[in-house]
């Protein structure tokens, strides 16, 4: 090949693409998180709707170059409304032996695979298993591959900057974000001004990172390498002003938010626990706007010191995951009988025990619901996606605060750290709460005492005094009470009341009907789901159509008490499916409390359903291939089916 | 070195709205039938705080008590103030979110040796080392006694009960040791029948700006009665009973017959007064950590020597008013904070209709 010949055929072919996935893997201290995250701004920046999946080992710095340590970060973007982070990247990008060898798995044949070869030594080869180097032999014969020397071309960007060649070779994520974004048209003055804000107190950090970015956009410009560059338009999304969004941000802006709507000074106790710890960050940097934060020396201490800010008058939330629901159990039953406001935030992950820590799972539905000593019940909320954390949040402290009572959101690990783009609410639209605190004696003996567990006649919430008012001074507790005076009571008419009206509370409280998407109103079977598998159980439902059939799905937002209209719902349809990343917890309450044959599909991997594998599913179901169409006591069914998917 | 947060050193109640208006143990006393066993030590302590409240000259509704879970954790009842029975040895975590969000009331806990001890020791060690401003009353009789006699964190090694029938293998715990190792900014000790120490105990308690721990010497007639027999008997007592008061020399017992203590090494010790220059003999201050210490030493589960009053009385930020100032200053720095910029955040798009 000529110079003559580059100069020719240096402006390469724009392929214009509807959607693509992107996948960079690397090791955990190589700042995948961070370029996907870059990435991702850049994409939404760009009008792109998008999706994403972080997915990162539990430990903070595994041994570098290992398998256990591989750390990726993958998006999804498209011109259309996406709904999942997508299910096989349609380019790899692989920092070193490990993270190809995890992930390779994952590419679909003729994929893009870009590989950083300055870490494919003999030594990482070997600490991986690799007898041969596979960029020398035709193991990687089936993909596109483009082996370029990252860490060598960044530490030739930076010579001048005088840097190591340690503190060069750091940058080196960056090379594979600029030639990245080179790569798919993305817009990149955020992330320059991102990384001269993030590395401000080190000006040559930033200007390292900055140069590293702009050589690997270069180095795509320049070499003749790369034949196609792609271009996906922006998704013609709602009309409104979007950002982008994790869930755990969400939640945590719902929070502050529930402040303003409720005119209640928050107090959050939290102990830090992966992955809802970020939301105790976030919190703590809105105490402008009335937040406290409290980390507390346990879990238990964190929901107690809640609950006392709460009978403070202040709106008291925990955050946790699984473990931290678990200690908690005993103060969660406390506010319950207490009849208090209180936002239980659960950001699910693997269990049982510590289980995975940093992966999703959504099998804490059954302990939200009964992990209480005694009849306990309470409101389970449940955000379907990212950006859904804030309305969940938002919706709960009203629930909280008009009826009295703990209300638990179940987000999971796949919507804390996901992203998409957010439609921003209009805050001047966010419907107040009045708290209602009561400021007067009540009784209705007309004895001018204060009765703390008097009910309001519609709502069944009891009146909520905070100390430092006047002529109410009340005493309540764990023990039971009797029916509207609160005193101690053992009676055993009385006791047997109070856990009814403690139940009819619960169940009275309003929610709104459960929506049926079923476009030709003709479908036999409705897929139900809840949390965070909206996405790939909407987006296999669509695939499912656009093959010709008929299907219809559903999603119980309001796990408790569930929509007015849902046993109607499921029993219209020959066959209703749950698919759900525990074993059945949701199909369990289904049949239990609506006797209808609900099928499940399960996986409990650590990751999210892939639209694909619920295709085939729901494909299997219609064509009456699933052996659980055919039978009338099909309960858990899936984990091998889901392996073959 | 400790982060100076500026903030004015003020007292327990400064930030209660105070009342001139007479108040008396009867307007602290609740409708509610007490429901203690006949000569329990909680009856001699209940009437001491119904005593002592009406004199802080603050408002009745100001005040809260918290509880845990045991005998003693039935206080709040009794008491006509805001007030939450709570769950077992949780109390000072409802407690401290409580003091965090309302600096408006005085706030209280009432506990037991299997309460603080055992169950809830976490949270009282790190209440205690936090210093928030709130006041806890441990009724240490030694014993469970809701439970119906099981020895507890405070039981003498060797006692025997309904869970150890061959005598317990449990060390103790020394409640006041146990607060001065944990930064308790004030400890204090007194015995349940003593109404005048006990109150003026209570009385520095309330009026000391932090966590302030007054353990409380108290008999369970049920099921380990007597336990303080030796510092009740005027036949014994004076040879035992050390009350220490800030600024005063140690000494005790009676005036024909005086002892004092004097240190020795790292150690204190008790000797007769006659015996040492009046110069050898310790005066107390309630400022020295390491002499709250070693007087805490003084007194072991036989009750030799055992020392009451105030053991430390020492001013530091609390916790509670070094977080209020935080959220005032962000509040200050930022007068104008605007949900919808926090919510639109730096990278927004618009898609028009």
């Amino acid at each position: 090949m000529t110079t003559n010949d580059v100069a020719v055929t240096s402006e390469p072919e724009v392929v214009t693409k509807d959607r693509v996935v992107i996948r960079f893997a690397g090791d955990s201290g190589d700042g995948m998180q961070l370029t996907g995250d870059r990435f991702t701004s850049e994409t939404a920046a760009f009008g792109n709707d998008l999706s994403t999946l972080p997915n990162y080992p539990a430990e903070i710095r595994a041994p570098a170059g290992t398998l256990p340590g591989v750390s990726s970060f993958q998006l999804h973007f498209a011109n259309y409304d996406i709904l999942t982070p997508g299910d096989r990247p349609d380019v790899l990008v692989a920092m070193n032996p490990a993270a190809l060898k995890a992930n390779i798995g994952d590419l679909p044949h003729g994929g893009v695979l870009i590989v950083n070869t300055d870490e494919f030594t003999k030594r990482n080869l070997t600490k991986v298993g690799y007898d041969a180097n596979p960029l020398e032999d035709d193991s990687l014969a089936d993909f596109q591959v483009h082996p370029v020397a990252m860490a060598t071309l960044t530490r030739g960007a930076l010579e001048e900057t005088g840097l190591s060649k340690k503190d060069a070779e750091r940058a080196k994520n960056m090379f594979a974000l600029g030639l990245l974004s080179w790569m798919y048209h993305r817009p990149h003055e955020g992330t320059e001004r991102f990384l001269r804000e993030k590395f401000a107190r080190k000006p040559e950090i930033a200007e390292a990172n900055v140069l590293a970015f702009r050589a690997g956009h270069a180095y795509g410009e320049t070499t003749e390498a790369f034949a196609v560059t792609y271009e996906v338009a922006p998704a013609k999304l709602a009309p409104g002003t979007y950002r982008q969004i994790t869930g755990n941000t969400a939640m945590s802006y719902g929070i502050v938010a529930a402040g303003r709507t409720t005119g209640l000074p928050v107090f959050l106790g939290s102990y830090p626990i992966t992955p809802a710890s970020d939301i105790l960050h976030e919190l703590s940097k809105h105490k402008a706007f009335g937040v406290t934060t409290f980390q507390a020396e346990d879990e238990i201490a964190g929901v107690g010191s809640a609950i006392g800010a709460s009978f403070g008058g202040a709106l008291g939330v925990t955050t946790t995951s699984g473990p931290g629901i678990s200690l908690k159990s005993e103060a969660i039953g406390l506010a319950v009988s207490l009849e208090l406001p209180l936002l239980v935030i659960d950001v699910q992950r693997g269990g049982p025990s510590t289980g995975l820590p940093t992966k999703t799972e959504q099998a804490d539905l059954l302990q939200a619901m009964f992990g209480r000593n005694g009849e306990a019940p309470l409101p389970i909320i449940a955000p379907q996606s990212p950006g859904d954390c804030f309305h969940a949040a938002l919706e709960a402290a009203a629930v909280a605060v008009r009826y009295r009572t703990p209300v638990i959101v179940l987000s999971d690990g796949a919507l804390a750290n996901g992203s998409e783009p957010w439609n921003v609410p209009d805050v001047s639209a966010l419907e107040p709460v009045d708290p209602q605190f009561a400021t007067a004696p009540n009784a209705p003996d007309g004895s001018g005492e204060f009765w703390p567990y008097l009910r309001d006649s519609e709502t069944l919430a009891r009146p909520w005094a905070v100390p430092g008012t006047p002529g109410l001074e009340h005493r309540v507790g764990g023990l039971e009470k009797a029916d509207g005076r609160g005193s101690i009571s053992y009676d055993p008419d009385n006791h047997d009341r109070m856990i009814r009206l403690r139940q009819a509370k619960i169940d009275g409280i309003t929610v709104p009907d459960i929506e049926v998407d079923d476009p030709s109103g003709e479908a036999e079977l409705l897929v139900i789901g809840w949390g965070s598998t909206f996405g790939p159980i909407v987006a296999g439902a669509r695939r499912v159509r656009g093959k010709g059939h008929k299907i219809a799905t559903a999603h119980v937002r309001n796990l408790n008490p569930m929509p007015a209209n849902l046993g109607e719902v499921l029993r219209r349809y020959k066959t209703v499916l749950a698919p759900e990343m525990n074993l059945g917890q949701l199909a369990l309450l289904l049949r239990g409390r609506y006797l209808v044959d609900v099928k499940s599909y399960t996986k409990v991997s650590g990751l999210p359903f892939k639209a694909e594998e619920l295709q085939d599913v729901f494909l299997d179901y219609l064509s009456g291939d699933h052996p659980d169409t055919n039978t009338t006591n099909g309960a858990t069914h899936g984990a091998v089916t889901g392996a073959q998917a | 070195m400790s982060t100076d947060l500026g903030l004015p050193s003020i007292g327990g109640l400064d930030l209660v709205p105070h009342t001139d208006a007479k108040q008396t143990a009867k307007d602290y006393t609740s409708d509610q039938e007490v429901r203690w066993c006949p000569g329990c030590g909680d009856y001699a302590v209940l009437a001491a705080v119904r005593q002592f409240l009406p004199t802080l000259g603050i408002k009745r509704e100001n005040t809260v008590f918290v509880s845990g879970i045991g005998c003693s954790s039935r206080f709040p009842y009794y008491l006509n103030t805001y007030g939450m029975h709570s769950i077992h040895g949780r109390a000072p975590t409802i407690a401290t979110g409580l003091a965090v969000s309302r600096p408006d009331l005085s706030v209280w806990v009432v506990t037991g040796d299997g309460d603080a001890l055992s169950i809830g020791g976490n949270h009282l060690i790190h209440a205690l080392r936090r210093n928030v401003n709130l006041k806890i009353l441990l009724f240490n009789n030694r014993i469970y006694g809701l439970t119906k006699g099981q020895y507890s964190p405070t039981s003498e090694v060797g006692k025997v009960t309904k869970s150890t029938p061959m005598g317990s293998v449990d060390h103790p715990f020394n409640p006041v040791s146990l607060a001065l190792g944990a930064e308790a900014s004030f400890v204090g000790r007194a015995l349940d029948s003593d109404r005048k120490s006990l109150t003026e105990v209570l009385g520095a308690a309330a009026a000391h700006r932090g966590s302030a721990l007054v353990e409380i010497f108290q008999d369970c007639p049920i099921f380990n009665d007597g336990s303080f027999d030796l510092l009740r008997k005027p036949e014994t007592k004076d040879q035992r009973l050390i009350a220490v008061r800030d600024g005063e020399p140690i000494v005790f017992g009676p005036a024909d017959d005086q002892y004092a203590v004097v240190q020795k090494g790292f150690r204190l010790e008790v000797v007769k007064a006659a015996s040492v220059d009046p110069s050898e003999i310790v005066i107390h201050d309630a400022a020295n950590h390491e002499l709250a210490f070693a007087l805490s030493r003084l007194s072991d589960q036989n009750l030799d020597h055992t020392v009451t009053g105030i053991f430390r009385n020492v001013d530091r930020t609390t916790y509670d008013d070094g977080a209020r100032a935080q959220v005032q200053q962000a509040k200050d720095r930022n007068p104008d904070v605007d949900l919808q910029a926090l919510l639109n955040g730096r990278d927004t798009w618009t898609i028009a209709g």
